[in-house]
């Protein structure tokens, strides 16, 4: 049991994308699963700046939504491939980290949060008045990707299960970066300046490199997130980039554990799988959200993955 | 604890087949029963516009309920399935997804926002799946987001804006200002009133643009009143109006200025309540005090009445009904469960549901039917659902839509 | 020229009486947030209790008066409830934590007012006595929103009567500045927070009923709200009062005038201005510098 828990822990990236292969298995419609797929990336983008780094921003779906709005905007009024219109989104994304970030990271503690919130929510003006290319309120419509040509195989998108796969294909590869990210010397050095700014400036550190470093990072990986949203649902809704959405990754990383390479995977399959029974059982479905999650941040702040997680390591090393 | 639990393996194997287990008993109010005609129902039950949205859901579940007492389509029975979208684009997609991939329906009507209904449309015309809209959009039946799968059962802008514009403008005067909700469903109002203003000499003297979801309006009202206008349009919608309509009410603007609006919510008028809008005027879909002048009306309220213990039908709970029977209508002359042979006998169809006659336009599928002017009342109430008076029905006439040419369609 | 100098005089008008209830909103979030390091996202959520509750006693009293004193007493009273058994577990454990538990406090605020008072909401109106509009001279003026800049000037003033002249007040300072060394001195730091986190929700349930006659009461209406009371306390300063009621007039005043000449941008003007403060001088206007750096 131990060495079977050893193995998981050191192949990580392995063993949540076996889990992920099967997932479509374990849930009710493939549409809820595709969009766990998404939200987990987006809340494993956050949590690298917020669990890792300890930067709690309120601004990321700014992220999500220009990564979203760039593949639809590229397809759309471009008539690009959806492949090309993919990596503009992601850079896209990460080019509104770097100026985000570069502003932001000058301010700390609840500071950062607030003007990371201020500045989403200009972006989020701005696509909102840009109606011609965005759709405004409207959001934006028509991406279409009804085929996908592999290496000869031509895959209908259509199909739930075939759509699932291909988001897979992407994710996995987030994933896996964003692992060898975490056990690179680099990632050390993000924990370093979680847990002591001045100490990690003071070991020679450069500690705003460092945080604007994982802002980009963290901004591409939601960007990803965002466009591949963009493809699943065929429209970009214009609360994509507002800050309710930013509180999502934020109540998601910390359903599932804060600080931990799949809690905030775990986070977005609770916290969307939830929302979606509960829409079903009562229409009260935001008193049973919120007392969940208040119920966590009382007795459970490690997350349900972080706690397990815990855990485990105890009963491992007693 | 240790040896059970402690397996991740195992753990996440208990959890996912409790989950699996667990997963058809939860979705029982979602799955349909095997062999009959499943239309999917998506809604915001909750959210801003909850209480229209369960009227929908009540007058829909009356339309359906009724056809299947009728013997259905050669036995065949009609279910209703409905779906919470949270009055967000990003749901109402997904929750389409759902319903087209798990719960296969034939065919989807629902929506309550112009984002919402251009969202579930863009699902279904992928899917060649058939969709009828029943709340207003200017945009679902241009080309660019329209299909032969698109039908659009509720009035536009651009119609119920002309209606009203055309009654008040002649009657109070040519010296307009708007205020403006800055969103497109707000913008299309304002190019509807300003069309129909057009013919009639009127003047614009200002058009303000606000916020979508403005609270507090005290901001533009200085300058309304400083300009001094024959006539205010509120150009919103919903809470925006309520808000808005006390207002300016507070600010005394209803002394020089008779105030219209487009559209007339019976729950905004609720809301509001007499004080805020006495005097205001505006259109709607449906007016259930219509009854003494057109008699299907009369049918469709009493139904409702016996049904849901004498409560009338609001306007949009009507569209409720009538995207309904529509589609199954058409599905009997079709004599097909089939998306694309029920459209083709939709766009055949001539009906009169519950408000006079109306007919699907065949170059954008928009429903032509009638506009209510109605003004809201604060005396000699009979009771607690006679809130307005009924000034005028403008006839349902194809001229006061905008072109085929003019929405992007090449007529041939 | 349509921008007469009486029309710019009324918007002038209009931006303090927008800049009152913003004010009162402000203050109850930075009384917590300087006192307890707390930053209360159910703020927005608590202002709609206010309204709805006001309404409520309104409807039930017949008096505008006693639902004016009654309510900030039972918002209040939530209030105290939600830090003795939901925000004083978490002390100690990092900014974060209280900030995510009043998230999810605020989703179940508005459910639970959906489930008491339905979900459109409640009418509300103006009272008799305050009705009507006054000439200022450069136009017409709703009485109401002139008695709320007054309501608010009333308030501020308590409020500062209290801090600086009595005795609770000092030592509700000196909690703020240094809790240890007040816990040493023999003060029930605890208790101090407690009644702090009640009066700032009482101000905020205060500022709820007296915007209720003003605009629609629906369980919605404390979203937007929350984020133009972050806009205010941070400008202002988080944790400083006159900051609060400086900000708040300011605010409004932009708010005011972008609506006369730029009216779609008068919302984005006012997050560029916290994002600039931010970026400028992220203590805001009168904040201590440092405070959380």
């Amino acid at each position: 049991m131990r060495a079977v828990y050893e193995a998981i822990r050191r192949h990580r990236v392995a063993a949540v994308l076996a889990l992920l292969l099967v997932f479509p298995l374990l849930m009710p419609y493939h549409a809820l699963a595709i969009n766990i797929l998404i939200f987990g990336l987006f809340a494993v983008g956050f949590n690298l700046l917020f669990g890792y780094t300890g930067l709690l921003s309120f601004g990321h779906a700014a992220f999500l939504g220009v990564g979203s709005y760039l593949t639809g905007i590229a397809m759309v009024h471009g008539g690009w491939s959806w492949w090309w219109a993919l990596a503009l989104g992601v850079a896209s994304a990460a080019l509104a980290g770097l100026v985000i970030g570069y502003l932001a990271i000058r301010t700390r503690g609840i500071y950062f949060s607030m003007v990371t919130l201020a500045l989403a929510q200009i972006v989020y003006y701005v696509f909102y008045k840009a109606e011609r290319w965005t759709g405004g309120e409207n959001g934006l419509r028509g991406i279409q990707v009804p085929a996908v040509e592999v290496m000869g195989l031509r895959l209908d998108f259509l199909d739930p299960v075939t759509k699932y796969y291909v988001i897979f294909v992407f994710v996995a590869a987030a994933l896996w970066f964003v692992s060898r990210l975490l056990a690179s010397p680099f990632g050390a050095v993000i924990e370093a300046v979680r847990e002591n700014e001045k100490r990690a400036a003071a070991c020679g550190y450069d500690v705003a490199r460092t945080k604007l470093l994982v802002f980009v990072v963290s901004a591409a990986l939601c960007g990803l997130a965002g466009a591949l949203r963009a493809l699943h649902l065929s429209v970009v809704p214009i609360d994509s980039l507002h800050y309710l959405q930013s509180g999502q990754a934020v109540m998601m990383c910390l359903l599932g554990g804060m600080g931990t390479f799949f809690g905030p995977f775990v986070g977005a399959a609770v916290f969307l799988t939830l929302e979606d029974v509960v829409t079903t059982v009562t229409k009260h479905w935001m008193a049973v959200v919120g007392g969940v999650f208040m119920f966590f941040v009382l007795f459970f702040p490690a997350g349900i993955w972080g706690t397990f997680i815990k855990r485990m390591e105890r009963a491992v090393r007693a | 604890m240790t040896s059970n639990l402690a397996n991740p393996r195992r753990r996440s194997l208990i959890v996912a087949s409790s989950a699996l287990a667990a997963g058809p008993a939860l979705f029982n109010i979602a799955r349909a029963q095997a062999g009959a005609i499943k239309i999917g129902f998506p809604v915001p039950l909750t959210g801003a516009f909850s209480a229209e949205a369960q009227d929908q859901v009540r007058a829909a579940e009356l339309a359906v309920k009724e056809w299947n007492a009728a013997g259905g389509h050669k036995g065949q029975m009609c279910e209703l399935l409905v779906r919470d979208d949270k009055l967000n684009p990003g749901e109402a997609a997904t929750r389409t997804l759902e319903l087209i991939e798990k719960d296969k329906v034939n065919f989807v009507v629902g929506s309550l926002s112009a984002a919402t209904q251009l969202s579930i449309n863009a699902v279904t015309r992928e899917r060649k799946v058939l969709f009828n809209s029943i709340s207003q959009s200017d945009a679902i039946n241009e080309a660019k987001d329209w299909s032969l799968y698109t039908f659009h059962e509720a009035l536009n802008p651009h119609l119920t804006a002309g209606a009203v514009g055309r009654y008040a403008f002649p009657k109070f005067g040519k010296r307009v200002v708007y205020l403006t909700a800055d969103y497109a469903y707000g913008h299309e109002m304002v190019r509807g009133f300003q069309r129909a203003g057009a013919a009639l000499g009127v003047q614009t003297l200002a058009d303000i643009r606000h916020p979508l979801g403005t609270a507090d309006y005290s901001a533009f009202l200085p300058r309304i009143q400083a300009l001094k206008p024959d006539v205010l349009v509120l150009c919103n919608f919903g809470r925006d109006l309520v808000n808005s309509a006390k207002q300016a009410t507070d600010f005394g603007i209803k002394q020089t200025t008779k105030i219209i609006a487009p559209v007339l919510l019976y729950t905004s008028r609720l809301a509001g309540g007499a004080d805020a809008f006495e005097g205001i005027l505006g259109g709607t879909s449906y007016y259930w005090g219509m009854e003494d002048k057109i008699p299907s009306a009369k049918r469709f309220n009493d139904a409702f009445r016996k049904a849901y213990n004498g409560s009338v039908p609001s306007d949009y709970g009507a569209l409720g009904y009538a995207g309904i029977k529509s589609v199954l209508q058409a599905v009997k002359d079709a004599d097909s469960v089939d998306s694309t042979r029920v459209s083709i006998a939709l766009r055949q169809l001539k009906y009169d549901w519950y408000k006079g006659p109306q007919f699907y336009r065949k170059c954008d599928h928009q429903s032509v039917q009638s506009v209510v002017i109605v003004e809201s009342k604060s005396k000699n109430m009979k009771d607690k659902y006679d809130v307005f008076n009924v000034l005028a029905i403008e006839e349902a006439d194809e001229r006061n839509l905008r072109t085929c040419e003019e929405m992007g369609h090449k007529t041939t | 020229m349509e921008f007469t100098p009486s029309l710019l005089a009324l918007q002038l008008v209009t931006g303090i009486a927008l800049g009152a209830i913003y004010a009162l909103l402000a203050i109850g979030l930075s009384l917590i947030f300087g006192m307890l390091t707390v930053v209360n996202f159910a703020h927005g959520a608590f202002f709609m209790v206010g309204a709805f509750v006001g309404v409520y006693f309104l409807g039930v009293t017949g008096n505008f008066w006693f639902s004016l004193v009654l309510t900030p007493l039972v918002v209040g009273a939530i209030g105290l409830v939600t830090e003795r058994f939901l925000v004083r577990p978490l002390y100690g454990r990092g900014i974060d934590y209280p900030l995510l538990l009043t998230f999810g406090l605020g989703w179940v605020l508005i459910e639970a007012m959906r489930v008491l008072f339905g979900i459109e909401g409640v009418p509300s109106s103006t009272p008799a006595a305050l009705r009507g509009s006054v000439d200022l001279g450069f136009g017409y003026f709703p009485k109401y929103r002139l008695f709320l800049i007054f309501a608010t000037a009333l308030v501020v003033l308590g409020l500062w009567l209290f801090l600086e002249k009595t005795r609770y007040g000092l030592i509700v300072r000196a909690g703020s500045r240094d809790g240890e060394i007040c816990k040493v001195l023999g003060v029930d730091v605890a208790r101090v927070w407690l009644m702090v986190f009640g009066i700032g929700t009482a101000i905020a349930g205060l500022s709820g009923v007296l915007a209720a006659p003003t605009r629609a009461v629906n369980p919605e209406m404390g979203i937007p709200v929350l984020a133009e009371s972050f806009v205010v306390t941070v400008v202002g300063g988080m944790g400083s009062l006159p900051g609060a009621v400086v900000a708040g007039l300011l605010v409004g005043v932009v708010f005011a005038m972008t609506s006369l000449f730029a009216p779609a941008y008068a919302e984005l003007s006012i997050f560029v201005l916290m994002a600039v403060v931010l970026l400028v001088r992220p203590q805001g206007f009168f904040g201590k510098a440092g405070l959380l750096g």
